[in-house]
């Protein structure tokens, strides 16, 4: 009973601050810093995929996910318009000497939505929370990836999840300590999983503490309401420490499956943003200028060979290998299939990544006809092509229609230039990964985005330990490369030898570096378009008034 | 699930029932003056053919071969892939920049034939088992027919979504996928019919004289069934090809680079505010054309099978 | 009767049990799992969640302590792929927004079907006739993919009358679109049994009778012509209900609806196996329940049935 008049109570009182809020930003008129004449309606409605399989920090596994997350909790760093990190609850970090303790200390006005504090503990709680097997949340490899003492042993079930390298020196003062150092630790604090958590509400609901109404957070956005498979609603948070900066005063996320149709409610005026589907954001930049934007993302597309035993025998030929890499035009693929500001990639790691140069691949340097006659006096060098013995390759893709048509165009490439007959072979989801896994296929597209803003985060995957090595690819020289990297003062030439390696051996043929490709309306400001990750927070957002 | 999960089991049935009544070989001659004289039926049927001749014979005038990607139309679908005679894409292109005339016409000939085959599959198993099960009689019967209950509680569109997602997706699977969850009418229909045909002398006396159960069934109930199985199986063409284009929406039909006319339907639809109406309008005219032409020769058989109805 | 109730039921059960089975091999035999994903896991992670959620099992007990779980506590479990959200919660979200627009397009479906049949048998081989088997055919050839679009590309974009998707608790400005897409395929069958049924009817002798008499037209049909019309019509409708009700993925995907249909294909494509589970027995349970009550319906219309 008490418990209920003190919920009560408690939504009572954020109701009356809200309103304040209300009053008060209504009464602002004007954006603090720029001058810019606010509109009175401060929302702002965008479009997801797909419903989030969870709002919990610890347990988000999406991209969409997180950006709900962002807005919903603050973790110790924040990421600015750039991607550079600045404080968040954290006020800054100190590093040992020996770069293995990491000492955060918090800011003292940082509070939950219940008015609570927030302190070194509820970090300790959610650390522990992520990395503990009884918690069960497919972001434990993302806390392992961050060398934190113990960690492998918490997985593991070996070691308590207190004996997490985490501690609360005191309540603003928060302590980790790493098994190796990591340069690009406090990157990685500005990621969901290690966002705090509120005890007392996750002891109290169990599984049920992300419903609206039991939910507490710490960030700028409290839970307002969520219908799954149709949308979910954010208020601003009152008891958040910045609140009076904060400008937009209600987020929502609709979910809509079909980008075309979402598209057209965008277009009909029904929300804010939305993605712009594959091979229309020429035509959509041309008549609606302000709204189509397009900033890079830090992922890759890029096709598998499979070079290992189960692969055909034509790709342990480099020779074939480097000719299928020549013969993709990639400026048709980037300019005319997807269209939308990507860039052609003969290299892998993304053009945007913070503190990468892209190596000057030798072919990026030819024209394409130049490529195509290199391509095809290698072929005829290992004895296939069009005067050579007949060659036919499987080419994997998971089903979707912009995947369709990448491979279409590059089938058709690899035909006409090579005389390698394509056979494509589209599968659902689940079955892809898992035939590509297994290395049953020849030739399978893939993708991979960058954990964090950091060259090695795609290197990593050429390793021949990485699970994501489905080409097979073992490479002594590149791995230990990736190693030296980790702990070197200035990876930088450790990258370009590597991103070399993979130009000679062609495991994988880079296509295009990707780009968010979205329309949203003229009159929101802040979106943070120079974000490589397109990682926005709504805090930093305003709608200016129409003309 | 969204397919209406059959036109008219009952208008079937008794089409059926009725087309039951036809017997002996001069009621074909009849039927066949019957089915002329309906106009809607003739004209049907007379699409019908000119659609198998495009299907078949239609890839001779196309210019391109339809995998073809023309580099240069890919992204300026709206402006340069336009239908026209000049560039010799009669269509226009798809998104894809391959020419739009030789997909329709591969896709109409992959359609037609997931379509009858489809019904195929259905008819020769639906009526087998419903001629045995009606022959045999009694616990069979019994068995048999219960099994056929249980089967039709069993939502089909959810099973063969799970069928295709596991088993991978290649034509055959779809055969048999959309094959099998239709014989289930047809079953109960060639049961009731072969309990009427069972008692009749021609059967008694093949029985008398000691000619196997199987061969019964097959020379002598089966050929019986006839007129009703052909009625059947026209109208079940249409459901199955458009149970191929919702499979085609949900990315788990044909694979590419084939087609069908739901393939081309479905992508079509969703570029189709993007100033490409052709993408949609051209397969869309095919397959209305091919469904209208089938129901109406479908109607028009079971009027001219069934001289009650007139 | 009651015996002819009671054997039904007693074939529902194993009906619903083979169900369970069935869709249970089918799913462990798919490849995937509902914790794959694009970067595998460490072996250590997948084996603390698969322990989580009980898939270290083996099967034949995964499987009855599912069954179990569902028949004793009606428990589905919890969803695999929605985190915070139990089956029950799902089916409980979404079921009610399907029945809802569902049960809408099949009043439009039942009264527009039958009032187009019943039309076009009255005044057989006139215009009217035509335009009505054109309308139902035409109606029942355009894939509901392509209609849906084109409704929302007319009343959304281009008029503005109306929203192009999401449900708000089912206001009735967001039911009509779905409604419309979801009825016209099941009006248009409803419409041609219809138009066969009552020809045959109205050309049957007791009909033949009534005209001698001399009653009114509209006597005739309403009161001799409608009930026997209505027989072939009732055990289509069975069916077409169950499938109503049961959602459709076309409509979620384009109206944001979020009912069940939309629900059922994802947990398709992501292997959230419990999910699957749970939205197939709800759709085999009403499958048998609404064949047994048509059924029952057709031997209390048509006294000629005996069980």
């Amino acid at each position: 009973m008490t418990l209920k008049t003190h919920l009560l109570a408690g939504t009572a009182a954020l109701f009356a601050l809200s309103g304040a809020a209300h009053a008060e930003s209504h009464a602002m008129m004007e954006h603090p810093e720029t001058g810019e004449k606010l509109a009175t309606d401060q929302s702002f409605t965008y479009r997801v995929l797909d419903e989030f399989p969870s709002i919990d920090p610890n347990l988000i596994e999406d991209v969409e996910g997180s950006a709900i997350g962002r807005q919903l909790f603050e973790g110790l760093m924040n990421q600015d318009e750039k991607g550079d990190v600045v404080p968040g609850v954290a006020t800054g970090y100190e590093v040992s000497e020996d770069g293995l303790t990491y000492t955060f200390t918090l800011r003292d006005d940082a509070k939950w939505s219940n008015g609570e504090p927030v302190t070194a503990n509820d970090f300790v709680y959610s650390w522990q929370r992520a990395a503990d097997p009884a918690t069960a949340s497919e972001y434990q490899w993302y806390m392992g990836l961050m060398k934190i003492a113990n960690v492998d042993e918490v997985i593991a079930g070996d070691m308590e999840p207190s004996e997490l390298g985490v501690k609360a020196v005191d309540d603003l003062t928060f302590e980790v300590t790493l098994s190796q150092p990591l340069p690009y630790f406090p990157q990685m604090v500005t990621h969901t999983t290690t966002f705090p958590v509120p005890q007392a509400a996750i002891e109290e609901h169990g599984d049920a503490w992300t419903q609206p109404g039991n939910m507490v957070s710490n960030g700028a956005y409290v839970l307002e309401d969520r219908v799954p498979q149709e949308y979910i609603t954010l208020a601003k948070n009152p008891e958040y420490w910045d609140a009076e900066n904060v400008i937009i005063e209600e987020v929502k996320a609709l979910i809509i499956n079909d980008e075309n149709q979402a598209l057209t409610r965008y277009l009909a005026g029904e929300f804010d943003q939305t993605d712009v589907p594959a091979g229309q954001f020429p035509r959509l930049a041309e008549e609606h200028p302000e709204q189509a934007i397009s900033v890079p993302n830090l992922c890759t597309y890029y096709y598998n060979l499979n070079v290992s035993e189960s692969g055909p025998e034509a790709l342990a030929d480099p020779k074939v290998r480097e000719a299928l890499y020549l013969a993709i035009d990639r400026d048709v693929i980037v300019e005319n299939v997807v269209a939308g500001g990507q860039k052609p990639a003969y290299t892998l790691t993304h053009w945007a990544t913070a503190g990468f140069e892209v190596p000057s691949a030798e072919a990026a340097q030819m024209s394409q006809q130049e490529r195509n006659e290199r391509a095809k006096e290698l072929m005829s060098e290992a004895g296939y092509g069009t005067d050579g013995e007949a060659l036919t390759l499987d080419l994997l893709y998971n089903t979707s229609e912009s995947h369709k048509q990448v491979a279409t165009a590059i089938g058709q490439m690899w035909k006409q230039t090579l005389g390698v007959d394509i056979s494509m072979a589209n599968m659902e989801w689940q079955t892809f990964l898992e035939e590509r896994h297994n290395r049953n296929y020849e030739v399978a597209r893939a993708g991979w985005c960058a954990d964090y803003n950091e060259a090695s985060s795609f290197l990593d995957i050429m390793d021949t330990n990485s699970s994501y090595n489905d080409s097979g690819f073992n490479n002594e020289t590149y791995d230990s490369l990736l190693t030296e990297a980790k702990t070197s003062e200035d990876p930088l030439p450790l990258y370009t030898e590597a991103e070399t390696i993979i130009t000679q051996e062609f495991p994988i043929l880079p296509i295009y570096h990707y780009a968010t490709v979205f329309m949203m309306d003229e009159t929101i400001k802040g979106y943070p378009l120079e974000n490589a990750q397109d990682n926005w927070y709504a805090k930093d957002l305003y709608r200016v008034a129409g003309e | 699930m969204s397919l209406n999960p059959d036109p008219g089991t009952a208008d079937r049935l008794l089409a059926a029932q009725a087309a039951a009544d036809v017997k002996g070989r001069s009621l074909w001659k009849d039927a066949r003056q019957r089915f002329m004289r309906n106009r809607a039926a003739t004209a049907g049927l007379v699409a019908l053919v000119l659609i198998c001749i495009f299907a078949f014979f239609g890839g001779f005038l196309a210019q391109y071969e339809p995998d073809y990607v023309d580099f240069s139309l890919i992204g300026s679908n709206a402006s340069q892939g336009v239908p026209s005679i000049e560039t010799g894409h009669y269509f226009g292109t798809d998104s894809s920049g391959r020419d739009l005339y030789a997909r329709t016409v591969q896709g109409t000939r992959i359609s037609l034939l997931v379509g009858i085959v489809g019904a195929g599959v259905a008819v020769i198993v639906g009526t087998l088992y419903g001629a045995i099960a009606g022959y045999k009689g009694g616990r069979t019967d019994g068995a048999m027919m219960r099994t056929v209950d249980i089967l039709m509680s069993v939502p089909y569109m959810f099973v063969l979504i799970l069928m295709l997602v596991i088993f991978g997706r290649s034509i055959l699977m779809l055969f048999i996928g959309i094959g099998l969850i239709s014989w289930l009418d047809m079953s109960r229909i060639a049961r009731g019919q072969t309990l009427t045909i069972k008692g009749k002398e021609f059967v008694e006396a093949a029985h008398a004289t000691g000619v196997r159960p199987m061969t019964i069934i097959l020379r002598h109930i089966v050929p019986n069934l006839l007129g009703l199985v052909i009625v059947y199986a026209t109208l079940l063409v249409p459901q199955m090809i458009i149970t191929e284009s919702f499979i085609s929406f949900l990315g788990l039909g044909i694979q590419e680079p084939n087609t069908s006319l739901g393939a081309l339907i479905s992508n079509g639809a969703s570029n189709m505010q993007y100033g490409v109406i052709w993408q949609l309008a051209f397969p869309l005219f095919f397959f209305v054309i091919t469904l209208f032409a089938f129901f109406f020769v479908g109607d028009g058989l079971r009027d001219a099978l069934d001289p009650k109805d007139r | 009767m009651l015996n002819y109730v009671l054997r039904r039921v007693a074939i529902a059960i194993p009906t619903i049990l083979l169900l369970v089975v069935i869709s249970f091999v089918l799913m462990y035999a798919a490849p995937g799992g509902p914790f794959n994903s694009e970067r595998p896991l460490p072996a250590q992670v997948m084996a603390n969640i698969e322990a989580r959620y009980g898939l270290d099992q083996p099967y034949w007990k995964q499987m009855t302590t599912y069954i179990w779980n569902v028949v004793v506590h009606f428990d589905f479990g919890p969803s695999f792929q929605y985190r915070d959200r139990t089956v029950n919660d799902v089916i409980a979200q979404g079921f009610p927004v399907t029945l809802t627009y569902g049960f809408w397009s099949f009043i439009v479906a039942l009264v527009v079907g039958v009032a187009l049949g019943a039309a076009a048998a009255i005044r057989h081989n006139s215009w009217l006739d035509y335009l009505a088997v054109g309308i139902s055919i035409g109606a029942q050839v355009l894939p509901n993919f392509v209609m849906a679009p084109i409704l929302v590309l007319v009343f959304t974009l281009w008029l503005g009358w109306l929203p192009g998707g999401g449900w708000q608790g089912g206001q009735i400005e967001y039911i009509i679109l779905p409604v419309i897409a979801l009825s016209t395929s099941y009006m248009a069958s409803i419409a041609r049994i219809t138009r066969s049924s009552m020809l045959e009817v109205l050309n049957a002798g007791f009909i033949r009778t009534a005209r001698a008499k001399g009653l009114p037209t509209s006597r005739i049909i309403w009161k001799h012509a409608m009930k026997p019309t209505m027989l072939p019509v009732l055990s289509y409708l069975g069916p077409a209900f169950v499938g109503m009700i049961t959602g459709s993925v076309i409509i979620d995907v384009f109206f944001s609806t979020g009912g069940i249909g939309q629900f059922f294909v994802n947990s398709a494509f992501n292997r959230d196996y419990s999910v699957i589970m749970g939205i197939t027995i709800l759709v085999g349970v009403l499958t048998v329940t609404f064949n047994l009550v048509v059924d029952l319906l057709y031997a209390w219309i048509d006294p000629k049935i005996r069980y």
